[in-house]
Order: structure tokens, then C-alpha cells, then sequence
């Protein structure tokens, strides 16, 4: 890995040692973590995609994930969202926001000893149903709740 | 350079309330500028806290988390005077990390 950065520094030279240091960058050992990042699924234009590419393609309706949303939210541009979930096992907590342009807008890996529980402010650009998915025990559980926007907040 | 984030971890009954707050624009590519260009997508899309070198929350985020994003999670363990570090990473490869001292 030093070698190739090497290699990149001698190469030199404008606009090609920009490019060629931006690949050098990605061969960081710290980039190694953004792999985790999962592209298709937060590129997924629906809300069947996103939950295709979590692989949460099957999931059952659960009461056992408690979800804080507001009724209305006069800003899209600020939602405050938060999510339990006292299912035994959580290993991870999704939000999608099923018509936004695309849906998922977070997920969360809760390693043990960490509270099943999150909360964060969100973006929607009209009013829609907003899903919170779980991941318990290997299988997924979702909630959901309608969120009146009054303004959106994706225009321009 | 983005400015920092304002991180406050509290200790209570066994377990730390961490409540973050991150300094980012968070462009989600699909708004315009004046002249009727997109402006290109910018936005953190990974956030890390770990606590003792022990990942306690870790997330992946899309476009959709508000500007300027807000994050409040809590662990159990944590104790008075100790540290916890997060990092986000956006879509540009830019970094940052920031220390807090529990309370």
C-alpha cells in the first residue's frame, strides 16, 4: 500500500496526481469502513428497492418498535424522528421515508450493550409514510406513521 | 474544514446519554442553485462513536438525515470522566472527529 502511494507521489504532475492521489486515498486502511455503506440501498428509489437491497425483503408488522414522529410537520426540512424498539436481539434500526426520492434515510447498528434506540432529524420532501425496520434475532419488523408535511424540504 | 460537533455524554443509572450535534450542509444533489444547476450531493454518510475503542453506535445515513444533523443515542457501561469519540465520513471523503468528556 506505501508502494503505490510512492509510486503516485513520483508520478507527479497537475490534474493527474490530483486524480491519481484521490485513488491513493481510497486505499487508506481507514476507508475500509465506507465499504460498509450500502449503496444500492440508499440509491433505491422506492420504498420495495430499499427494503429489497437490506435485504429486509420479507418483514412482519411488529407493535414491539415504537416510533416518534409528529403528527405534522410544518418544515420538511426538519422532522425529528425517533425509534425504539423492544424486540429482544436488535441488531439494527432503519428509517425510510417512502416518498422521498430515495427512501432510506438512515440505519443504525446497535452493538450489544447499546439501547435499541435512536433519534435524529430527517428530511421529507411531501407528506408521506414514514418506516421504522428492525433487525432482530436475523429477521426484520417494521412500524410505520403518516407525517403531514406542510412545507417540503427537498425543493429548491 | 468543517467546524466541530457539539457531542454532550451524560452518565446515568449505568448507562450514557449521548446527544450529538454535526456541522455539514448536507446537499442532497436534487436541490438547484439560481442559475438552474443541480447542486451536487454532499452529505455524511457514515457516523461512528466508540467508546474505550469499542464501537458503540455506528450509522450509515442517505440524503434524507436534516442539515446540519442531530443524533442522540445511549450506552450502557460508561462512566464519569471517561471518553468517547465520533467521526463522520461524508460523500467526499471528507473526515471529522471530535472527543467528549462524560458527565
Amino acid at each position: 500500500m506505501n508502494q503505490t502511494r510512492r509510486q503516485v507521489l513520483k508520478a507527479g504532475g497537475g490534474a493527474s496526481l490530483y486524480a491519481l492521489l484521490a485513488v491513493a486515498g481510497m486505499l487508506r486502511p481507514e476507508a475500509a469502513f465506507a465499504a460498509d455503506w450500502n449503496q444500492k440501498a440508499f440509491e433505491a428509489k422506492n420504498l420495495k428497492d430499499a427494503f429489497d437491497a437490506l435485504g429486509a425483503g420479507s418483514r412482519a408488522d411488529s407493535i414491539g418498535i415504537l416510533m416518534t414522529a409528529p403528527e405534522i410537520a410544518e418544515n420538511g426540512a426538519v422532522v425529528p424522528i425517533g425509534a425504539l424498539s423492544k424486540l429482544p436481539g436488535t441488531e439494527s434500526i432503519a428509517i425510510l421515508i417512502a416518498k422521498n426520492p430515495t427512501a432510506l434515510a438512515a440505519n443504525f447498528d446497535i452493538p450489544a450493550g447499546t439501547e435499541p434506540a435512536v433519534s435524529t432529524r430527517v428530511k421529507m420532501a411531501e407528506t408521506s409514510d414514514v418506516y421504522v425496520l428492525v433487525k432482530a434475532q436475523g429477521k426484520y419488523y417494521v412500524t410505520k406513521k403518516e407525517v403531514k408535511v406542510t412545507i417540503g424540504g427537498c425543493g429548491g | 474544514m468543517a467546524d466541530p460537533m457539539r457531542i454532550r455524554a451524560v452518565a446515568k443509572d449505568g448507562a450514557v446519554s449521548v446527544k450529538i450535534l454535526m456541522s455539514h450542509t448536507m446537499e442532497t444533489g436534487q436541490r438547484k442553485d439560481d442559475a438552474g444547476k443541480l447542486i451536487p450531493a454532499h452529505y455524511i454518510q457514515q457516523v461512528s462513536a466508540t467508546w474505550q475503542g469499542k464501537v458503540v453506535l455506528s450509522a450509515n445515513w442517505g440524503t434524507a438525515i436534516a442539515k446540519n444533523p442531530f443524533l442522540e443515542f445511549s450506552f450502557k457501561g460508561g462512566q464519569k470522566g471517561e471518553k468517547i469519540q465520533v467521526t463522520w465520513t461524508d460523500n467526499k471523503g471528507d473526515k471529522r472527529t471530535d472527543e467528549a468528556t462524560i458527565n
